[in-house]
This record gives C-alpha cells, structure tokens and sequence, in this order.
C-alpha cells in the first residue's frame, strides 16, 4: 500500500469524483481485489442456486417465499459489499471514478433489462407477424387504423382521458374545500372515509359496483340503482349493456373516480393549506368575496399540484384495463385500449397486433413525458 | 466540523413531522367557518362514497336466502330479523380456494416488495451523493419511465420467461422478477427525493471524518431514509396485492393470486351475491389493514408513488 499522499489529486481542481481524503492509495490493493472478485463470484453463484432450487425443488410455498427473501435481500448485501471491496481495491483515482457506476449497476441492470430492453424490443414486434416470424411492415397499424372496432375503443379511450382526469380534480378539489373548512375532527374523518377505496384493488371495486349496477329478473332489486329506479315506479335497467350516449361507459368510468378522488383530495388538500394566510387576507380586505378569494388567490397558487394530480390521473386512465376486464370483458360498446391489449396476447396470441397497441400507447404517453421530464428539470433547479 | 452532526440529523424529524401534519390536517387559519351547507354536502359525499362498500360488506354476513329476495338495505332497517352468518366468508375462503390464494398473494407480495429495496437504495444514493459523469441523463430516464406504461414489456417478457425461454411463467420467480424490476425507477425515484432533503453537511463531515461512501450509505443514509423507505415499501406491496395484470398473464390460474381467484369467484355470480361478496371482503382485509394501522405512510407512499406506469 503506498503512503504517498496524492496530494496533486486533491488539491488539482477537479478532483475524482468520490474521492475520499484520508485514505491515500496510488496503487492497487490486490488482496483486496482478489476477496472482492472471489466473493461476489461466490455470492453471485450462491443466489442463481438459491433461485434456481426454488423453481426445481419442490418445496411449500411458504419456504419458497423465506428462501426468495433472504437470498434476494441478503444476496444482494453481499453484492455490493464484495463490489465494494473490489473497487477499494483498486487504485485511488480508478476507485473514485469506478464506484458510482459500481453502486448504481444492480438496479438500472433491473431497469435496462425489464424495460429498456422490452420497449425497443416490442417496437420491432410491432412491426411482424402475430408469432414474430416474419416482418409484416406496417400491416398491424393498418389493421388498428382500419377496423371500425379499434375505431371504436380509441374514441372510448378519448373519451375517457377527457371525462376521468377532471371530474377527478374537481371532486378532490371540492372536497378538500369542504373539509379544510370544517373542525379538525370533521375534516380526518370525512377525509378517511374519502380516501378509503384507494385501498381497494381495480377488481374488488368492480365487483363492489357491478353490485351496484346489478339487475335481477325477479320482481325484487338486490342492486342499488336498479332497487332506485323501480322505487319511482320505472323499469329496472340492465345499466352496463346500456350502451346509448355511452352511458355504461360512463358508469364504468364512475368508478374509478370514486376511486381517485381521495388521491386527488390529499394532496389538493396539503397544497391548500400551504397557501399563505396573507395573501388571503389580503383579498379579503380588498373587498374580494370567498369565490373570488378562491379562484383567484387559492387556485393559481395549487396550481402545480393540480396539474400533478390531472397527469397521474390521466396515465391510470390511458391504460385502464382492471375494471372494464372484470365489468364487461369489453363488451357492449365499452372496450379500452388496455383491454384490446390483454384480448390480443392473451386470447388471439397476436403479438404483432398487441405490440402495435403498446407503440400506440406509448405515442400517446410521450407528451406527458416530455412534460414530467420539464417538470422535473425545472424543480432541480430550484432545490 | 463532526459536531455539526447531531444539530443537522436533529432537523430531519422536525421536517417529516411538519409534512405529516400538512396531510393529516390542521390548517394554519384558526377560523374554520364552515356552515350547515358545508356540513351536509360533506356528509352526502361521504355516504355516496361509503354505500357501495357498505352494501357489499353486509351483503357478505348475509344468508343466502336473504341476499337473494332483498336488499342490503333492507337487512340494515331490520338488523334484528336478519340471520347473520360467518358461512359465506367459510365457502370463499376453504371452498372456493380464496385461503389459498391468499397465501399465493403473500408469497408473491413480500419478495416482490423487500428485494427492489437494496438496489434502489444504492442507486439513489449515488444519484443523490456522488458525481459522475452521465448521472443527470440516466436519472432522467428513470424519471421518464415513470410514466412508461409496463404494457411495453409484456410481449418480450413472455418470451423471455416462456417455454422457449427460462420457461419460468407459472412460477412465483417470474413475478418478483417482473415487480422489481418494474417497481424500481419508482423506488430510486422516491428515495433520491427524500435523500436530497437531507443536509448535505451530514455526508461532507462524514467524508472528513474518514468515513467512506460504503460506511456513510450504511451509518448515516439508510436509517436517516426509514420514512421513504417504509413509503416505498408500502405502496408496492399493495400495488403488488393489488395487481390482475401481471398476476394472469406470468401466474395464470394456476398459481392464483386473491385478485385472480375474486375475478374467477365473479363467474360464480349465479349462487347469489353473498358468496362473491365474502370472497371480494376477504382479498381487501390485507389493504385495510395497511390502511387503518399506517395510514401516514401509506399516504405519502401512495402520493409519491402513484406516477406509477
């Protein structure tokens, strides 16, 4: 080890990144690095093994789960202690350099392969055949663009992007008013029981209101609305096959904002209550009512959170699939995009079809992105 | 300069508590004037948002014979003629194999949430803490896939792990895979951003004081971050718990999770609402759970997390 102090690292301007002062090193520590290789070998091997023996042998699920845990969390210890020590090993200015990309390699090996890799790779699917034998051009886009049913679930899409997002911002918005109006005690628990359902997975709330929607052939309603409905002397009506002015659309749409609005609300909520008292008071003395003073003085100084809350919104709703799945299988007018994706791999093993719509998907997300990416830019640069 | 240490490490709590407190309530105005219509229009949104669960939830301690001739409601007006009964919860969860799919839940939840967590945490740190050439544009990348529908991953992933492939869909394997790698620009995401809260002077001191980047991660960052981490933690496991897409299409029916065994109980509409009601109950007692006990976490987790393609 040398002990020579690397003085003109330190003090030449630039120096390494993550260069540490007092260890002085110009010169490999082999010891080290021979450890560090050998160990993370070994770990390596030792966690493929786990993993291995958890599809081959035949053990209870329980154990299985046990053995993932600590092979995952203790494997991946053990990594980064041994990819540390390698590098330690190395000399100082090489360390420096090397050890950042050293800590991040695990996780954006996880990102490249689990979605970089994918995301060029069904961009190349979507142009071939449904088994990906054989390049079809651009003959899966036409199929999308010609087909009056696809015509069909891209209007729902639009329509749904332009219906969810705002009614969702709108009710959390209301409802966060309301409450921060009110005594503390009623506005924890009104805010509670509004955000309760975000609880709930897509499925247990389908099946919560398709009890809603129910029709039964009987005299007696067992569902709500229809029990409503007969109660004022009207038929009964079979809500999500109700397909005129895409009313069973809407309904589906119904519940993932009873969904979101608690979402919405909470952070509409803390954005509120960081607006400053002054500059309300400020509009109050100037004469403004509490309309004005709301959207005014209130609503462009939550705007940033409005727009957060309407883009969150907007990408669950772009790729929606859980409830109108379990509602109607797309069925009566009601398919999505998200749907028709799942339909193609899952029932007609169209991957060609299947990744045009994901291409599609994406295309149509990119706005948003750019956006987020802006956004992003802009709060770095005021931290 | 060490001093510094406690006096700067002391200023995290202060600043979690005031972000806590801006979410749970307690506006800063002592005037709450809120009057009788803002009372009763509060109170209608949150019976509107209470009765569907309500209706499914009395549905479920329902008999049969009950649930089928009447309405919920109708057991709620006459509590004391309605023969409650626990058998509905007994037929979803021995019967119908909803008891099975719950541990199928758990053992595809808990990996799928504790092993993105090391990984994350070192990248966020280096993102956060050290210099490297290249660092703004891949946290860039991670920032855009948050937006990044998973659907892009599908096709190739069924290759990958399909017959031709590892040939591992089916298995538990493919599903903690598949979830952490999806959860991960969210959890680097999440972590980076609270690791940037914290006072830089804590890493320069600890730098001063010898202390390499491997000790500093473990001494100083990783108990300083539990927050974001619990955070984290708790909004992908429920997001796990509370998957149908991946579930169906790398597990299938074979290895039902709750979410998938619910949509299979829904075919069994015929024998009533009582059965699915039971069956839809159980698959949410876990969510609820998390809701009741840690709701602070759950909220930020959920608020900082639901970017989430």
């Amino acid at each position: 080890m040398s002990t020579v102090v690397d003085q003109d690292v330190r003090a030449g301007g630039d120096p390494p990144p993550g260069a540490r002062a007092p260890v002085n090193r110009g010169k490999a520590d082999l010891k080290k690095i021979v450890f560090g290789v050998v160990g993370l070998v070994v770990t390596v091997y030792l966690m493929v093994t786990a993993f291995q023996a958890i599809v081959i042998i035949d053990m209870p699920k329980l154990v299985q789960a046990l053995v993932a845990v600590v092979a995952g969390v203790g494997g991946s210890m053990l990594l980064f202690f041994f990819l540390n020590m390698a590098v330690e090993g190395l000399p100082q200015r090489v360390e420096g350099r090397l050890k950042p990309y050293i800590f991040i390699l695990p996780a954006i090996s996880f990102i490249a392969l689990f979605l970089i890799y994918p995301t060029v790779q069904t961009i190349v699917y979507s142009f071939a055949n449904d088994d990906s034998t054989g390049w079809v051009g651009l003959q899966n886009y036409q199929d999308i663009f010609g087909d009056p049913d696809f015509r069909e679930l891209i209007f729902n899409n639009v329509l749904w992007i332009i219906v969810v997002p705002a009614a969702t911002v709108a009710l959390g918005l209301m409802v966060a008013v309301l409450a921060d109006k009110l005594s503390e005690g009623w506005e924890k628990t009104s805010k509670s029981i509004i955000f309760l359902p975000m609880a709930i997975s897509f499925v247990g709330a389908a099946t919560i209101w398709r009890f809603v929607y129910d029709q039964d052939t009987g005299d007696t309603q067992v569902g709500l609305l229809n029990a409503i409905i007969t109660a004022v002397g009207l038929d009964p009506v079979s809500w999500l096959q109700f397909s005129d002015w895409n009313l069973n659309d809407i309904l589906l749409m119904v519940i993932l904002i009873w969904l979101q609005v608690g979402f919405a609300m909470v952070l509409l909520s803390a954005a509120i209550k960081s607006v400053p008292e002054e500059t309300l008071e400020a509009a109050r003395i100037d004469g403004a009512s509490e309309v004005q003073t709301f959207f005014r003085v209130v609503v462009p100084q939550i705007r940033g959170t409005l727009v957060t809350v309407f883009i969150t919104v907007l990408i669950l709703v772009m790729k929606v699939f859980d409830v109108v799945y379990v509602m109607t299988n797309g069925e009566f007018g009601t398919n999505v995009i998200g749907l028709e994706f799942f339909k193609q791999i899952f029932q007609f093993s169209n991957a060609g079809l299947a990744s045009a719509i994901v291409v599609l998907l994406m295309l149509a997300v990119i706005p948003v992105l750019i956006y987020q990416v802006r956004h992003f830019r802009e709060e770095e640069a005021n931290r | 300069m060490s001093a510094t240490t406690p006096q700067t490490t002391a200023t995290v709590p202060v600043r979690s508590r005031s972000k806590s407190r801006a979410i749970s309530g307690g506006h800063q105005d002592p005037t709450r004037k809120g009057g009788w219509g803002t009372r009763v229009a509060l109170i209608v949104a949150c019976v509107l948002w209470t009765l569907p669960t309500l209706g499914l939830l009395i549905t479920s301690f329902r008999s049969k014979d009950d649930a089928v001739t009447s309405g919920w409601w109708s057991a709620l007006a006459n509590p004391f003629s309605t023969q409650w009964t626990f058998a509905n919860f007994d037929a979803a969860i021995f019967d119908n194999n909803m008891g099975v799919a719950f541990v199928n839940s758990i053992v595809v939840a808990i990996p799928a949430t504790v092993i993105p967590i090391m990984f994350a945490a070192f990248a966020a740190y280096a993102f956060t803490f050290m210099r490297f050439r290249g660092r703004d544009f891949l946290f860039v990348v991670v920032v855009s896939l948050l937006v990044v529908p998973i659907q892009v991953a599908f096709v190739p992933m069924l290759r990958l792990f399909g017959g031709d492939g590892l040939d591992i869909i089916g298995q538990f394997i493919a599903v903690w895979l598949l979830h952490t790698g999806f959860g991960m620009p969210l959890a680097i995401y999440i972590l980076r951003n609270y690791m940037a809260t914290l006072p830089r002077t804590i890493i320069e001191s600890a730098d001063i004081d010898g202390a390499t980047h491997f000790q500093t991660f473990w001494r100083l960052i990783v108990p300083m971050s539990v927050p974001a981490l619990a955070a984290f933690a708790i909004f992908q496991f429920l997001w796990v718990w509370n998957d149908l897409l991946i579930a169906l299409l790398f597990l299938g029916t074979g290895n039902p999770v709750v979410t998938v065994q619910l949509q299979q109980l829904l075919g069994r509409l015929g024998e009533g609402w009582q059965l699915v009601a039971a069956g839809a109950f159980f698959t949410m007692t876990v969510p609820l759970f998390v809701f009741f006990t840690l709701q602070r976490f759950f909220v930020r987790g959920l608020t900082a997390g639901s970017v989430k393609g």
